[in-house]
């Protein structure tokens, strides 16, 4: 364990792609890891906490609708809990409507990403998340 | 009688040594044959002047009352100057009045030596001597006269002198006695007859001295004013108190006038009260002294009567102001009616109307066609007339009730009247007038037929309204309704467009998502050709996406889903801001960018958002817009209406005038190929304005096709949410 924080320095950050959509996990995750992102992927929200907890990921991409457990909720539970509390997640969603926006913010998130996106602006944010944690 | 004896003619000549004993029994002869003094006086006068030596000469004798002396008679003496001759006994100092008292002769001197004259005589400024008439001590102190003479050359008088004088005394005397019985048996018959008369005279009358005691009193006043001890107590007492009462009266009636009062005196014989009218007269009596006479009529049946009388007119006016008012009333009530209301004898003429009768039955002056409306009077009074007669002497009920037709004298029209008859009986029970009321029935029909229109047209008023009424709540119900519907279509409206963009933008995602991916080579190099056309892709799937999202933000802000969160907003910096992010736009074009901000603009609290998408918005179109010149922002606060202008200028290709109505619409960008060469979705400015809308902003625009646009935008200080 000590180790960690070496294999960390060595090893790309990891990005933890939630979406109940195939090609938006595909999209984001080939770009991310075109771009040299570790990348995990979960399709629903249980998956989501599941993968969290088990990989610790370093930066969450959310999307808010999903089944079983949606992504405000999941994203409430991950930032009770201390093992991911720090872990920042990057809302992302097709409802344009601003309600859907505040409460995400809400819920925990710390930022919202209106679908669509280009995936550069996803690696975009993405960046700027990572920065900010190690700020 | 004996003094007589004494001037009997045997006369005693002392020392007549001028005229001759012939003359002087001459002398004496004609006096004793004279009866009145004056040619007395003369005869001696004249003997005087023939045989005595005197030249001119008057006699002056003293009054009967013996208060002065007067001119006689005179030879060579002014007659005027004779006759105004008096003097006062009173005045006993005057020389001659003290010559008169004397017994010798006195001779006054008019100047020079002995006496003079202080006073005039009507023997001028000459000397004369005063005589004084017989000198006899029986006749007191004053002589009957004196002889003023004067003599011939002023000599002294002779002896004869005194003698003429001393006979002419003694007859004057003789003379004046004789007269004085006369007189006092001439009195005492007048004075009988006097009383006759004012004893025949019912009236009390009396005389008074001033001391108010009874001198004379006519039987009537004895009655009341004395009472001697043989009448009773009572009357005694009653003439007492008279008494009193009289002389009260007089005493406040003392003055020189005639004077007229009341005087409440007492009957004597039967103690009752009587009034009298006291007629009081001053009169003069014995050498000067005051008295009254006094008439009393006796004014108590007068009075009595006039009271009387007075207290009937005062009933009688009485009740002639109650009859005047009584008429006044019925008159008044008379007028007040509306229906004509008359009043006839028996006979059924007219003996009163009031003012709406007269109407019917006298001609107006006014009237034109006087003479057709005389006829129509006429008629409408024989109509009338025979109505109340026939009804008279057919009917045996006190009322009757008929109905008769007369004609407007003015308008000739027929007026159906109802009449209602009323007999007027007097005591006696014999008729004495009809009292008719006529009621116009023209107006109780056409009262009633427009009663009936009125109800009419109220009813159908009513229908109307009642239906209108009705159909009004029928429409606000449906406006309601569609009120409701529209709320809940602009709900579903809003939801549906949420709903299709996140639809739509899914599959966008897609698209964008890939494409982006091959461009950067995720999937391996491309060559020119689909690098080319899949960038041709990727913008038509931006402007796509660009389009949803402005589609979703008018739809967020006409659904009232907009949040607008207020803060302090220095715009200054946010126009900065705007710059900064339009400057790669700007690095492309080759125009002149200029910023103008006033000094006093001042904070704002609104939506720092909201504004800057505004902002950003006209300037990215002045950008895109301009394709040479410049663009300017002007900053200005108007304090009056507390307003922030936001102006941005530009020099580009202007809006035409039929454009600018339309612009700020959805989809309404002036030339649709202008959006497809700029990447605009036609809904910028349509969101500027409903942005600037709830934000309590505006949006303005100036311009002119080929030479530019000025678009404005104007902010409260305070946005309210």
């Amino acid at each position: 364990m000590s180790q960690e924080p070496e294999t960390a320095a060595v090893l790309p950050p990891l990005v933890l792609i939630v979406d109940d959509v195939d090609h938006g996990r595909e999209i984001c995750s080939e770009y991310l890891e075109f771009r040299g992102f570790r990348v995990a992927t979960a399709a629903d929200g249980q998956e989501a906490l599941d993968k969290a907890f088990e990989l610790l990921p370093d930066v969450i991409l959310m999307d808010l609708s999903l089944p079983k457990i949606d992504g405000w909720e999941a994203t409430r539970r991950l930032k009770k809990d201390e093992r991911t509390r720090a872990i920042p997640v990057v809302a992302l969603t097709a409802h344009a409507l601003a309600d859907a926006h505040e409460k995400a913010l809400e819920a925990g998130c710390d930022s919202v990403v209106t679908k669509p996106c280009l995936p550069k602006d996803l690696e975009a944010e993405v960046r700027r998340q990572l920065a900010g944690r190690t700020r | 009688m004996a003094r007589l004896a004494q001037i009997d003619p045997s006369p005693e000549f002392r020392g007549g040594a001028g005229a001759g004993a012939k003359a002087k029994l001459a002398l004496v002869e004609s006096l004793l044959a004279e009866q009145e003094a004056r040619p007395c006086a003369l005869f001696v006068l004249r003997w005087l002047v023939r045989h005595a030596g005197i030249e001119r000469g008057f006699c002056a004798v003293v009054d009967g009352d013996m208060s002065r002396i007067t001119g006689l008679t005179g030879i060579g003496v002014p007659l005027a100057a004779l006759d105004s001759f008096t003097l006062p006994l009173d005045d006993r100092a005057h020389p001659l009045v003290v010559a008169l008292a004397g017994a010798e002769p006195v001779a006054f001197h008019s100047s020079g030596q002995g006496l003079l004259r202080p006073f005039d005589t009507p023997l001028g400024a000459d000397s004369f001597h005063a005589v004084p008439l017989s000198r006899s001590a029986e006749h007191g102190d004053f002589s009957p006269g004196l002889l003023l003479l004067t003599s011939r050359g002023d000599g002294p008088l002779g002896e004869d002198v005194r003698w003429a004088a001393e006979i002419l005394g003694v007859r004057l005397v003789s003379l004046w006695y004789r007269r004085a019985q006369m007189d006092e048996r001439r009195h005492k018959r007048e004075r009988s007859w006097l009383f006759g008369i004012i004893n025949a005279v019912t009236d009390p009358i009396l005389l008074t001295d001033s001391d108010g005691r009874i001198l004379i009193a006519n039987a009537g006043a004895e009655m009341l004013l004395t009472a001697d001890d043989q009448k009773s107590e009572g009357r005694r007492r009653a003439v007492a108190l008279n008494n009193m009462l009289f002389s009260a009266a007089l005493f406040n009636a003392e003055g020189s006038e005639q004077s007229r009062k009341e005087l409440l005196l007492v009957d004597p014989t039967d103690g009752q009260d009587l009034l009298f009218e006291v007629l009081s007269t001053p009169v003069k009596i014995r050498f000067g002294e005051a008295g009254v006479v006094s008439i009393l009529r006796n004014v108590t049946d007068l009075r009595r009567a006039s009271e009387e009388i007075e207290e009937n007119y005062r009933k009688l006016r009485a009740a002639e102001v109650e009859a005047r008012a009584e008429r006044d009333r019925l008159d008044l009530i008379l007028n007040s009616v509306v229906d004509p209301i008359l009043v006839t004898d028996p006979a059924g003429n007219i003996m009163l109307m009031n003012p709406p009768a007269e109407r019917m039955f006298t001609v107006r002056n006014s009237a034109g066609s006087s003479t057709e409306a005389e006829r129509r009077v006429r008629a409408n009074d024989a109509v009338f007339t025979s109505f109340v007669s026939t009804n008279i002497f057919a009917g045996a009920s006190r009322h009757w009730r008929g109905e008769l037709t007369l004609v407007d004298p003015e308008t000739g029209a027929n007026v159906p009247l109802e009449a209602i008859s009323g007999r007027v009986s007097s005591q006696r029970g014999e008729e004495t007038a009809v009292v008719t009321i006529l009621h116009d029935l023209t107006d109780a029909v056409e009262k009633a037929q427009l009663y009936e229109q009125v109800k009419r047209h109220s009813e159908e008023l009513r229908e109307k309204v009642r239906l209108a009424t009705a159909e009004l709540a029928e429409q606000n119900e449906l406006l309601r309704r569609q009120a409701f519907q529209l709320e809940q279509a602009s709900a579903a409206k809003s939801q549906f467009l949420a709903n299709v963009s996140h639809e739509l933008r899914t599959p966008l995602n897609a698209i964008i998502g890939y494409t982006h991916l091959m461009l950067e080579g995720v999937s391996g190099a491309l060559n020119p050709a689909q690098n080319e056309k899949l960038g041709r892709v990727d913008s038509n799937a931006r402007h796509l996406l660009s389009i949803i999202n402005d589609l979703l933000d008018i739809a967020r802000i006409e659904s009232g889903k907009l949040p607008i969160q207020v803060e302090r907003v220095v715009v200054p910096d946010l126009v900065d801001e705007v710059m900064t992010e339009v400057e790669p736009l700007i690095a492309g074009t080759s125009l002149a960018v200029a910023r103008s901000i006033a000094p006093d603009v001042p904070e704002l609290r609104t939506d720092r958002q909201k504004v800057k998408q505004i902002i950003l918005n006209l300037l990215s179109n002045a950008l895109k817009f301009t394709p040479q010149g410049s663009v300017s922002i002007v900053l200005d606060y108007h304090a009056p209406d507390e307003e922030v202008s936001v102006a941005v200028a530009d020099t580009g290709i202007g809006i035409s005038d039929e454009n600018q109505s339309t612009i700020f619409e959805a989809f309404g960008q002036a030339d649709s190929s202008y959006a497809k060469r700029h990447g605009g979705t036609g809904l910028g400015l349509s969101i500027c304005r409903r942005l600037a809308t709830i934000l309590g902003g505006r949006i303005t625009l100036v311009s002119k096709l080929g030479e530019g646009s000025t678009f404005t935008l104007y902010l409260p200080r305070r946005t309210r949410k």
